[in-house]
């Protein structure tokens, strides 16, 4: 029998690389642009660099209508990509449907935000997990042995106990290992989880986050971890990525970017989150100017930095000029796009 | 302090007869004047059914099986909310407790301008109000939460999620009630928008001297924001304390459980791991204590009698209430 192997590739080895990943989704035209040549577009996502590798998680933190949980569609390639590209084990790769999209998807696979909504309410939890099996051969020859194995995985166990159940008779965390189950029925390389915990219960997250790092480190995989939540990118991945209005602006690795932020849409993102410390009486500095305000239009995106309408630190530079990666200095791999670390003042 | 409104032995079921579901069971809670009292809990413990039972908002099935809540107004004598004629019920919601729902964004009505539901709320309780005024106050109250006045007729679609949150939180203070109930304001928001207009509602609270309900599932919010804390859990309080306390020093075991749920943004990395097992299904509660099945620390009397609400017998226990029989009530509340 050939259960779920545990993977015996090198860590740190390259799965799963966007190179420049653009995202434009078109406008639906006004009747008096017919006769024009303007077509609009959401610009959500632009130039998005990012590499997943082996038993390393990625988070990507960004407020809502920052284009993270788009970048996580391109890459499962749920979603056509208007540029760059996705390069997995540095082939580039474009599949639509059909046959070339079952064996991408067998390779990376997606976790969805809502267990309420990714699983049929029809359909027992035997069903879900036996057709990501059957579809991506991983049964063995022994559905029911790899069946108790996926769920023994999952840690809901006895497996007996789960598989004849429909999904409204679990709970919201117990749903959500389902779904996890399911993505794991294909052996994937890569699993990219679009806010896997934010439907959950308090209480219960850290304990699907747990299970996720404990599956990393067992399987190997690669993670992309999409969150609005900037102190659980600290908890649990590796590297974190700050997305702003379907742009980049800081990366590195998570605790140099949680600890010390580069960038002003970061500092104003930590300062933000819930902190118990920060008791009420205290000193509240939130009426200083930190970048207040709305994200922009992301029709008409802001020219040059498009953070700078909100930007405390704005410099007349930060209008005209897209930022471009600078190196932080701090620790190794910390970058921000912003201005105010062009030290050199060089154009590049 | 004074209290505003106090809520005594508060029972709510869903359902009738033997069917019945008891969302929310014999909870006492007092809101004293000017203070924010933060009401935590997951999704099922009762938090948003205890808001809509103390307010008459319950929809059928739910139906409030017994207890009392108490308001004691500016002026006059305090008076029991759930013995209200309708009439006087109309009298008292809006101008006395005022509620903010839960995705308030969506409770605008969409085919209306905001400045028509705002001037709305005053046509039906100020009747005599000239139209001329009543803008007046609906400008003045868009300027107090921070949105221009040239806004006023715009539609609901118009604005972004955070200006319509603040519009209904405009809208909950235009008769400057006693009590305004939050039921989740700020989940479907960002967290620098949620900042920006909790710091807002703080702020006025202490212009307009009202007295705030928060309810939410994020704790760490709750710590920062709220003067004091109850934590619901299967449809009880089981602890309440000042909010720099619970913080510090929770003694019920689900109360750490919940501030060890989340991740911190500074200090040293800690490996965390929430609660084990999930939240009770109200139609099957266990026996004694709903959460000595999740509970480390449970031992014999929790699976058999429920743990009183009361002053625990510490040293500086006052102000501060438990049911856990690892922390025996000294003199139960209620």
């Amino acid at each position: 029998m050939t259960s779920l192997q545990d993977a015996k590739a090198p860590a740190d080895e390259v799965v799963l690389e966007a190179i420049g990943l653009t995202k434009h989704f078109p406008v639906r035209r006004k009747v008096r642009d017919l006769f024009t040549r303007k077509h609009d577009a959401v610009h959500a996502v632009d130039d998005v660099h990012l590499t997943l590798r082996r038993g390393k998680v990625v988070a990507l933190v960004g407020e809502s209508g920052s284009g993270k949980s788009t970048v996580a569609r391109v890459l499962a390639q749920l979603y056509p990509r208007t540029g760059g590209d996705i390069q997995l084990h540095g082939e580039s790769t474009r599949v639509k449907a059909g046959r070339q999209f079952r064996g991408y998807a067998s390779r990376v696979q997606m976790i969805f935000q809502d267990p309420f909504a990714s699983l049929n309410p029809v359909h027992t939890v035997r069903y879900h997990l036996a057709r990501a099996l059957r579809i991506h051969h991983n049964d063995g020859g022994d559905l029911e042995a790899a069946l108790a194995e996926l769920l023994t995985r999952v840690s809901l166990t006895p497996p007996e106990r789960y598989l004849d159940k429909f999904p409204h008779e679990l709970s919201g965390g117990q749903r959500q290992r389902v779904a996890i189950a399911r993505a794991l029925g294909a052996r994937p390389e890569a699993l990219l989880a679009d806010e896997p915990v934010s439907m959950l219960d308090v209480s219960i997250r850290l304990g699907v986050l747990n299970l996720l790092r404990d599956l990393k480190e067992r399987l190997n995989l690669a993670i992309l971890y999409i969150t609005h939540d900037i102190a659980s990118a600290r908890y649990f991945a590796d590297e974190t990525l700050v997305m702003y209005a379907g742009r980049m602006v800081e990366g590195g690795d998570s605790e140099s970017v949680t600890q010390t932020p580069a960038h002003p849409y970061t500092r104003l993102l930590i300062d933000s989150a819930p902190d118990p410390d920060r008791l009420t009486g205290d000193t509240d500095p939130l009426e200083e100017d930190r970048g207040n305000g709305e994200p922009p239009s992301l029709i008409h995106p802001p020219t040059g930095c498009r953070f700078h309408p909100r930007c405390p630190a704005v410099m007349p530079r930060c209008s005209t000029d897209l930022p471009v990666r600078l190196e932080i200095g701090d620790k190794p791999g910390h970058w921000a796009a912003c201005w105010l670390y062009d030290t050199a003042g060089a154009e590049k | 302090m004074e209290p505003v409104l106090e809520i005594r032995n508060l029972n709510v079921d869903y359902g009738l007869g033997d069917r019945a579901v008891q969302a929310v069971r014999d909870v006492s809670l007092t809101l004293h004047k000017g203070e924010v009292l933060g009401l935590a809990g997951e999704s099922g413990s009762g938090k948003s059914t205890l808001a809509y039972g103390m307010t008459r908002l319950l929809a059928p099935p739910g139906a409030i099986t017994g207890g009392e809540v108490i308001y004691h107004p500016e002026q006059g004598s305090p008076y029991d909310v759930l013995a209200l004629s309708d009439r006087a019920l109309r009298q008292f919601r809006w101008a006395e407790t005022a509620i903010v729902f839960q995705g308030a964004m969506n409770s605008l009505n969409p085919v209306h301008k905001i400045s028509t539901q705002l001037t709305d709320v005053l046509k039906a309780h100020e009747p005599k109000l000239s139209e001329h005024s009543r803008n007046a106050r609906a400008r003045e109250m868009l300027k107090l939460v921070g949105i221009s006045t040239d806004r006023m007729d715009a539609f609901p679609h118009q604005l972004s999620g955070g200006m319509r949150q603040r519009v209904m939180i405009g809208m909950a203070l235009i008769l400057q009630p006693q009590v305004v109930i939050m039921d989740e304001p700020t989940t479907a928001l960002d967290v620098v928008m949620q900042r920006q207009i909790l710091g807002q509602l703080i702020d006025l609270r202490e212009r307009l001297g009202f007295s705030v309900i928060f309810i939410t599932h994020d704790l760490s919010l709750l710590v920062e924001f709220s003067n004091r804390i109850a934590i619901m859990y299967g449809g009880r309080i089981v602890e309440e304390a000042p909010a720099a306390t619970l913080y510090r020093d929770a003694l019920h075991p689900y109360s750490k459980g919940l501030l060890g749920s989340f991740p911190a943004l500074r200090g040293p990395r800690r490996e965390l791991s929430g609660i084990p097992g999930s939240p009770p299904d109200l139609a099957g509660m266990p026996t004694g204590c709903s959460f000595h099945p999740r509970c480390p620390k449970a031992f014999e009397p929790c699976s058999t009698a429920i743990p009183v609400l009361g002053r625990p017998d510490i040293p500086d226990g006052a102000g501060r209430s438990v049911a856990c029989w690892l922390h025996p009530a000294e003199q139960p509340v209620g």
